[in-house]
């Protein structure tokens, strides 16, 4: 008897100390880690994808903003009308909006933001962006409105991006260690080489985000990185680097893995100004000496999706051309004889850091050795890489994923670094810019894929996976990455 | 002993010119320009111009070589092209980090090696010999990085015991600050502590065979009295020229252990500093640990001076 109450009594007891701790865990703050720590802060004049993923939606607004499913919607502007010819647009802002020092967000901070990304003496990473500007008017503090040279389909979409956030004038001069946006989150502390440390706006003009405070680390070893999630030290980390531990935090129920589709597009890069990739006889020869799921299965440990044009697979306008450029290495070897490379060809392969390139480099080259072409693997830093590659245009190939988002027109440019020179591309690309219409858009869209498919411009390998592991009890974290972003507006604990 | 301190001194000098012009060369040398890393592939040419020239990276070389020595003469280290914070400030933030680590180490692999090293010695070819040698061999083998790896997986994943990496900063307590030092602080100093009990034992087998040893204890003393007495202050000349070497390796080590424990230390910040270019971090910081190397060494020569009177006598 007194043993059953004694047990009943230590059951009790447990049981209401295991409430009290539920009711204790009603948690509110979230380390986030990630591979690679921001240089500075400001997210509109570099392009280190780290800033955005710390600042982007969380201190940083831009007029328009993108969705976790990469669907535009409106930022601080709460909504906009275009003309009939498509030249201006006139937004009108949201009401009762300040920066994080208190100061009021109105259409002069707007313009202020704009001719400072479009200046001569810009810093803007992604100038381009702007370009096709011709003025922006404040009509009134809610209204601004931009005129534009000519009518561009995507311009929306582009004032989406980290580098047309709104900033403003009065901080603009500590921006990069101090920002001060217009987010749901204010910046209080950067401790270099650490961590960053954000704090909700309880100024926000919009919905009350359920985190308080978010803690950013940055972990860059991808053995670190494994160990930091199974000690339970972070309880998110963004862009996973080691997906060859994904099976493990699976099978765990303390975990979550979130899998979903990035910008990236990963090509086996192809100087196409350079013989013999000039011919495009050998650039379909490489196309089916390509074995794109040994890649993935090899390099990425299964996770990716085989492309075969670039475009991304997640958006509503691709089509899948994979089977144009199948696995065929009779084929590729018939190829290469049609070209006058029967015994096959030496070349080099410039790998960058990452283990995309680096681990997907290996299996190509020797995917490649399998019909003739001998591709020297040459490994180098990113900075290396946008010198002689990039800039240098001195290699034969490379791999490389190419992260902005709906980048197709760079097949448009003649003088980027893999050289395609098309005047029929480039013709369908300006009028790619100036169609408004959705399906008008599709179409053209779907044209150009078959265009850069069909002439083999580079090898289309596949789009690389956005790899997300976390604690069981998060809800609310992006699974694709439509742009570099950390968006903690609609992150919660549920347990 | 202040001629040989003149000498010496001298020789610490030049070194030190000779390292700053190799520094500077080699990492100008490399290919990458800053401005085009910071910006990106979808930069435009006004624009890295415009970085460049407020950055500095448009005069010519040479002139930058002798403002970059001409600064560090005067203490002033320079701002980092990424981070646009002075790297003074970077670097004295990060020794928070690193020298402690370093120090932490030293004196774990110094409180390992010397019993270990002493007692095999003792114990010449008998069992407990033969197995603090075997450990030795072992942690001589072993790398570092997989080492902590290791400590990791025991102390932080399945017992809990210490994080997985992270620095909780001293502002939180100087045991937060050791706490999460200890992990790295093993990891490191198990390696060179194998190296030096090896060194310390061959060291005091070489003087225990001397002819000192032989009148010690013919005059009576213990074995024991004979090896503290007479033979670990032989000993310690080759061992304290292993600490000074030793010292280095735990700078440069932390590298690398730095990065497998996520640790704000100077490791990283050169680590971070060279994947994006920061050449003037770069710079400024491998010259310190250059320094700090000279430094050691001249120090350690000025120890020998004094643990060994007949140096200072000859010179």
């Amino acid at each position: 008897m007194g043993q059953t109450l004694t047990r009943t009594l230590a059951s009790a007891i447990a049981l209401s100390a295991g409430l009290f701790a539920t009711a204790a865990i009603a948690q509110d703050d979230i380390t986030i880690a990630m591979q690679l720590e921001p240089p500075h802060l400001d997210p509109t004049s570099a392009a280190a994808q780290a800033i955005d993923s710390v600042v982007y939606t969380n201190i940083f607004e831009g007029l328009t903003r993108f969705m976790g499913d990469g669907s535009v919607v409106p930022g601080l502007a709460e909504s906009w009308e275009i003309s009939e010819d498509g030249t201006e647009y006139t937004f009108k802002l949201r009401d009762g909006v300040t920066f994080h020092d208190g100061t009021t967000m109105d259409a002069e901070d707007v313009k202020f933001s704009l001719d400072r990304a479009r200046a001569e003496d810009s810093a803007n990473a992604q100038k381009a962006l702007f370009a096709g500007i011709s003025d922006v008017t404040v009509v009134d503090p809610q209204t601004v409105k931009i005129t534009l040279k000519e009518p561009d389909g995507n311009f929306l979409f582009n004032l989406a991006w980290g580098d047309a956030v709104i900033v403003a004038p009065e901080s603009i001069e500590d921006i990069k260690t101090n920002p001060v946006g217009t987010g749901a989150y204010t910046f209080s502390e950067w401790v270099q080489g650490d961590r960053i440390e954000l704090t909700r706006n309880p100024d926000y003009w919009g919905e009350q985000p359920a985190i308080a405070t978010a803690t950013f680390r940055f972990i860059s070893d991808p053995t670190a990185a494994f160990a930091a999630v199974m000690a339970e030290d972070v309880d998110v980390f963004t862009a996973f680097p080691a997906p060859e531990n994904l099976p493990q935090f699976e099978a765990d129920p303390r975990f979550q893995v979130l899998i979903g589709s990035t910008e990236g597009e990963t090509i086996l890069s192809t100087n196409n100004k350079q013989a013999p990739f000039d011919n495009v006889k050998v650039r379909e020869a490489m196309a089916h000496a390509i074995d794109r799921q040994a890649i993935i299965d090899g390099a990425m440990f299964g996770y990716g999706t085989p492309i075969g044009t670039h475009f991304a697979p997640h958006h509503p306008a691709y089509i899948d051309l994979t089977g144009q450029s199948a696995y065929d290495p009779e084929k590729a070897k018939a190829l290469l004889a049609e070209a006058g490379l029967a015994d096959g060809f030496e070349t080099t392969l410039h790998l960058p850091p990452p283990s995309y390139a680096r681990r997907g480099g290996e299996i190509v080259a020797a995917q490649l050795a399998e019909v003739g072409i001998k591709a020297e693997i040459i490994n180098v830093e990113w900075a290396q890489w946008l010198e002689t590659v990039f800039k240098g245009k001195n290699f034969g190939l490379t791999i490389v994923s190419h992260t902005e988002p709906m980048d197709i027109g760079i097949y448009a440019r003649p003088d980027y670094y893999f050289q395609y020179e098309n005047p029929e591309f480039q013709a369908l690309m300006e009028e790619l810019t100036r169609t408004t219409d959705p399906d008008k858009r599709t179409e053209l869209l779907q044209q150009a894929q078959r265009m850069i498919a069909d002439d083999y411009v580079n090898g289309y390998l596949f789009q690389l996976a956005a790899i997300t592991v976390a604690k069981a009890g998060i809800e609310g974290l992006w699974e694709n990455a439509p742009t570099a972003a950390v968006d903690l507006t609609g992150v919660k604990w549920t347990e | 002993m202040l001629r040989y301190s003149l000498k010496r001194l001298l020789s610490l000098i030049v070194s030190l010119a000779v390292a700053s012009v190799v520094i500077f060369a080699v990492i100008e040398v490399a290919p990458g320009d800053p401005a085009s890393f910071m910006l990106g592939v979808n930069a435009q040419e006004d624009t890295l111009a415009a970085l460049r020239a407020e950055l500095g990276l448009d005069v010519p070389k040479v002139q930058r070589y002798f403002d970059w020595i001409g600064g560090l003469l005067v203490g002033d280290f320079g701002t980092s092209y990424t981070y646009r914070t002075p790297v003074a400030q970077m670097i004295a933030d990060r020794m928070w980090v690193s020298l402690p680590l370093a120090l932490y180490a030293l004196a774990l692999s110094t409180l390992i090696a010397f019993p270990a090293g002493i007692y095999a010695a003792a114990r010449r070819g008998k069992p407990g010999d033969v197995a603090v040698m075997g450990a030795t061999q072992l942690g001589v083998a072993v790398p570092n990085f997989w080492f902590a790896m290791m400590l990791v997986l025991i102390f932080a994943i399945n017992l809990r015991w210490f994080g997985a990496g992270g620095f909780a900063g001293w502002d939180k307590g100087v045991w937060a600050g050791i706490h999460s030092l200890t992990l790295p602080a093993i990891a490191l100093a198990l390696p060179q502590a194998a190296i030096l009990a090896r060194v310390m034992r061959s060291a005091l087998l070489d003087i225990l065979g001397e002819d000192f040893m032989r009148t010690a204890r013919a005059k009576g003393l213990t074995r024991r009295q004979a090896l503290w007495r007479h033979g670990v202050r032989n000993a310690l000349i080759p061992v304290l020229t292993i600490l000074g070497l030793q010292f280095s390796f735990l700078l440069a080590g932390s590298i690398i252990i730095e990065q497998v424990f996520f640790l704000p230390g100077l490791g990283r910040l050169v680590f971070q500093a060279i994947s994006s270019r920061d050449l003037i971090v770069v710079e400024s910081v491998v010259m310190l640990l250059v320094f700090a190397v000279i430094m050691v060494n001249f120090l350690v020569d000025l120890a020998y001076a004094l643990v060994d009177p007949r140096l200072r006598d000859r010179t």
